[in-house]
């Protein structure tokens, strides 16, 4: 394994950095040159496009940053609803303006707290929620019209959105004013994460129910941000990170439209949610050349007539694939340079991985240090004085067409399998993608891919403790003991009508989110409804793939 | 030999499992993979089943001293001696009372492949 710190001693770097000469390949295959001109972007787009207006390379905005800067969104959520809460009022005090919570596992496979699959699991990765009750205590004091919130939630997500629209109506809201995010991207769940339930099938339709519903109902609320994230952390390449995303959001977009919903009732308010690490400007051309991409193909293949429809809104900044447990302060630095690339990118949120996350939930210090590296871009680097100040460099403009023509290529690939939806099915991605896992971690460990810390300018570092996010293990009580209470204040009668309704529903193959939203209201649990629909239509099975 | 890798509790992260298993069939053992959301009795019952000659559990999501205990429950009550590890996010102090439980050896992240085929290769041969 090279070392330079030990093996040369005099403070050479390894030739892979300095020798200028060799071949230069990015890991979208894209051989970079040493010098790019005005030659190369003769023939590009570059010049023909501004800010806000149609392709959209430079942005969704005229103004982007200038008129307001990105969103910062950090991912919290842990324990009870209650201290949840305190969380989510610390970040908000610290300048935080928009929440993207993180569910317990046991929520986001649709269990119960109290359901022996549960155990030692409850409030551990995120809040624990039961019933409509934990949300009002998780939101109390939040004025639910300054922040916005953002659900992570995908398997059991119809229950989640079902629960925030019903807090809202109580709280007095008129939803046809309601924003937020529901991740709820559940075909890149079979991909990575892991937190599916239902069929493929099944599960794209219960998507497809809250996008129709929202188009008609919540028509401000994004109710699906794709995640090309999960599939990159998942071994794919940046190409394929974009083009199994747009292939994603293509296929509800084709669902939705069966339902009789116009193209520009619905997809203005799909968005994405991107990983960053690796190559600075790979990155920074795959955001741009996507974002033309994804116009050209709501505007020419939907003829969508809305600008709108053709935007490419992103959650980007977080990526824990390139994050090390090694020198784990490193990954503070390389947070910061995920966030630039982020705003250079022209991202509407941002979210970083916290330096401890390669090991614990971010303690309150590392969450902190997060938010103030995007503070610190914001207000201490110019980074929003002018829009898209990459636009025009030789080199980017040259990528980003790079990267339109090989994600359409890749998007190609993928109908070649039948569409996405049967490649997932049949386990076709998941098995490409895994492989490449598998030989990205030979070429880390092999030293071919330079990870500072990891594989070059390592310290001998004897095991250390660390600090950790303490696990409450008394939440697990506390969460059951509440929802023991509940199920014997809540009206059982109405609770049975509501979930014997939403049978009905199902097997009459009707749109669920209403008789979901009756449901929550009152207080049957997230276990209660989704066994109901698992009785219906039955649960996922993996096929397994390595 | 036969390892059996599998994924208790509800945990969805699989990247470094599925890695590990490319691995070590590259290495010349037999793998068996579970997928995920696998109860500790339905891991046992497999690994019987396929006959394995160890265990492999992966643990990204915390839960991994009350898996261990499990473990070492289910393993006593069924009378089994399948010998086990464990791979994933495990901090420094954890780790004794893991071994406790009778785990045979503990993986934690930052855990070169090369270390565990080297493991498994002298374990094979003892």
């Amino acid at each position: 394994m090279k070392n330079p710190d030990k093996n040369e001693g005099n403070g050479k770097l390894p030739n892979l950095m300095t020798d200028d000469m060799k071949k230069v390949l990015l890991e979208s295959g894209i051989e970079v040159k040493s010098l790019y001109t005005k030659e190369d972007v003769e023939k590009s787009e570059a010049d023909h496009n501004l800010p806000g207006e149609y392709p959209f390379t430079r942005g969704i905005h005229p103004l982007m940053y200038r008129k307001r800067p990105f969103t910062i969104r950090q991912y919290a959520g842990f324990a009870s609803p209650e201290e949840t809460n305190k969380r989510f009022k610390f970040l908000i005090e610290n300048g935080q303006t928009g929440l993207n919570v993180a569910f317990d596992l046991p929520t986001q496979c649709g269990y119960d707290s109290d359901n022996p699959k549960a155990f030692g699991e409850v409030g551990r990765v995120g809040m624990a929620v039961d019933t409509l009750d934990d949300f009002e205590i998780a939101f109390d004091g939040i004025d639910l019209d300054k922040i916005t919130v953002s659900l992570t939630i995908n398997g059991a997500a119809i229950v989640l959105m079902a629960m925030y629209f019903a807090l809202a109506e109580k709280r007095g809201f008129d939803i046809r004013t309601l924003r937020g995010t529901a991740q709820n991207d559940i075909l890149k769940e079979f991909i990575g994460r892991g937190t599916w339930i239902f069929p493929v099938g099944t599960s794209v339709k219960l998507v497809v129910d809250t996008v129709e519903y929202c188009a008609r109902n919540v028509p401000k609320y994004s109710p699906v941000s794709v995640c090309g994230y999960h599939i990159r952390e998942s071994g794919a390449n940046p190409v394929q990170e974009m083009a199994y995303a747009f292939s994603i959001a293509k296929a509800y977009t084709d669902e939705t439209l069966k339902r009789g919903v116009d193209i520009d009732e619905f997809a203005s308010r799909l968005s994405f949610n991107f990983d960053i690490y690796g190559n600075l400007f790979e990155q920074i051309a795959k955001f741009r050349g996507g974002r033309r991409l994804w116009a050209k193909i709501i505007r020419e293949e939907y003829r969508a007539k809305n600008d709108r429809s053709s935007w490419m809104r992103m959650i980007a900044g977080g990526g824990g694939g390139g994050l090390t447990k090694e020198q784990p302060e490193n990954n503070i630095i390389r947070s910061a340079y995920y966030a630039l690339i982020s705003a250079l990118s022209g991202t509407q949120t941002m979210a970083l991985c916290s330096y401890d996350e390669a090991y614990t939930i971010p303690t309150e210090k590392a969450a902190e240090l997060s938010l103030r590296t995007m503070q610190i871009l914001i207000h201490e680097m110019g980074i929003c004085d002018t829009v898209d100040p990459l636009g025009g460099s030789y080199y980017v403009e040259t990528l980003t067409d790079k990267f339109e023509n090989k994600i359409r290529a890749e998007m190609k690939k993928v109908e070649a399998m039948g569409g996405i939806v049967a490649a997932i099915t049949t386990g076709e991605i998941q098995d490409i993608i895994s492989h490449q896992a598998y030989d990205r971690e030979k070429r880390i460990q092999g030293g071919d891919i330079p990870k500072v810390g990891v594989n070059i300018f390592q310290r001998e570092e004897t095991p250390k403790s660390v600090e950790f996010h303490p696990y409450n293990a008394e939440a697990t009580d506390f969460q059951v003991e509440k929802l023991r209470k509940m199920r014997k204040k809540r009206n059982s009668k109405k609770v049975n009508q509501c979930l014997n309704l939403l049978r009905e529903d199902a097997r009459n193959d009707k749109n669920l989110l209403p008789p979901v939203i009756e449901a929550v209201k009152e207080y049957a649990t997230v276990g209660e409804i989704i066994q109901t629909l698992k009785d219906v239509y039955g649960e996922y099975e993996e096929p397994i793939f390595f | 030999m036969k390892i059996l890798l599998s994924k208790p509790g509800l945990d969805g992260h699989d990247v470094g499992v599925k890695v590990l298993a490319h691995a070590l069939r590259e290495a010349g053992f037999d793998i068996f993979y579970t997928g995920l959301r696998k109860s500790i009795e339905e891991i046992v019952n497999q690994a019987r089943e396929v006959n394995a000659d160890m265990i492999g559990l992966s643990i990204l999501s915390g839960t991994h001293v009350i898996i261990c205990q499990r473990m070492q429950e289910v393993l006593d009550e069924e009378g089994v001696t399948i010998p086990w590890l464990v791979g994933g996010n495990i901090p420094l102090e954890d780790l004794e009372m893991m071994e406790g439980c009778g785990a045979t050896a503990i993986f934690p992240t930052g855990t070169k492949i090369d270390e565990v085929v080297t493991f498994l290769k002298e374990y094979q041969t003892v």
